[in-house]
């Protein structure tokens, strides 16, 4: 029960963090990435504050055996630069570019009530399915 | 280039609060708090170790909608591209994050954190091909 409430926590503030920075606001990470033209370089004190916490509570775990209510970390285990790593981020990036959104941030827009972003969310999801049900796939333990 | 509309504290504030969520999540769970991932593992395996995935995707959606009723002036949202455009990103996006195994959370912000050589390659990427996309659309005829 505490790990539900602890995730929904997580969710929660995740969620605001996105909105007071405006990650969930598609223009300004359009901003963002438009570098040759009117460069909005906010989004990068993003991930500036958000490295800076994690990374400390990342590395400070590390003297720890287990998670507070869990049994094992679950580090990525995964090492290879692999073309499905560099591919899928490329388009990754093509689709974020296309929208300005990624994952995080069209979930939390899609409660704002422009059905537009239901859109996105409901193509996102379709486009999930085919890799995640791909013939052979390896299991990805601990994936990022 | 001109830089237009910098909202460094702001940015910064919001970027601690996702720290904050990741490191929460790591301490307590021991789990990547990597959107991507978290919504590719409710959707395609249900009844795996999910209770704590649909619960943090529930406080992402309470996060906006809490927002949105209680304090709708501090929600900024400008989304000028159309339906059309926006189910092609989303497929792409979808597809993308599943393949290269993360996106802007998972890679960006706890890969680079955990200094993964293959999440610093990872956000380069999708860096580079995010921008490439804007300049694209923005500034070619």
């Amino acid at each position: 029960m505490s790990r539900i409430v602890v995730a929904f926590l997580s969710g929660l503030v995740f969620g605001v963090g996105l909105i007071v920075s405006q990650m969930s606001n598609p223009a300004k990470v359009i901003g963002f990435l438009d570098i040759t033209g009117s460069w909005d370089p906010s989004l990068a004190f993003v991930m500036v504050g958000a490295l800076a916490v994690f990374g400390a509570a990342y590395w400070s775990s590390r003297r720890r055996s287990a998670p507070l209510l869990s049994s094992r970390f679950g580090t990525p285990t995964e090492r290879n630069i692999d073309p499905p790593l560099v591919a899928g981020s490329l388009i990754f990036g093509v689709g974020w570019g296309l929208s300005g959104f990624c994952p995080g941030p069209a979930v939390v827009s899609s409660a704002f009530g422009d059905w537009r972003v239901w859109v996105f969310v409901a193509a996102m999801i379709l486009g999930m399915l085919p890799y995640r049900f791909r013939l052979g796939r390896r299991s990805i333990p601990g994936e990022a | 280039m001109s830089v237009v509309n910098f909202t460094p504290v702001s940015a910064l504030v919001g970027g601690v609060l996702i720290g904050l969520a990741t490191a929460l999540l790591w301490w307590a769970l021991g789990r990547i708090a990597g959107v991507s991932s978290v919504l590719g593992g409710v959707v395609t395996e249900p009844g795996a170790d999910n209770a704590w995935r649909v619960a943090f995707l529930a406080g992402l959606l309470v996060a906006g909608l809490g927002a949105v009723l209680l304090v709708p002036g501090a929600v900024h949202f400008d989304l000028k591209a159309g339906a059309g455009q926006l189910l092609i990103a989303g497929l792409l996006v979808g597809f993308g994050t599943q393949m290269g195994s993360g996106c802007t959370s998972g890679h960006g912000v706890c890969g680079i954190g955990r200094f993964s050589l293959r999440s610093i390659v990872a956000t380069l990427c999708f860096m580079a091909s995010g921008m490439l996309t804007v300049f694209v659309v923005e500034h070619l005829p």
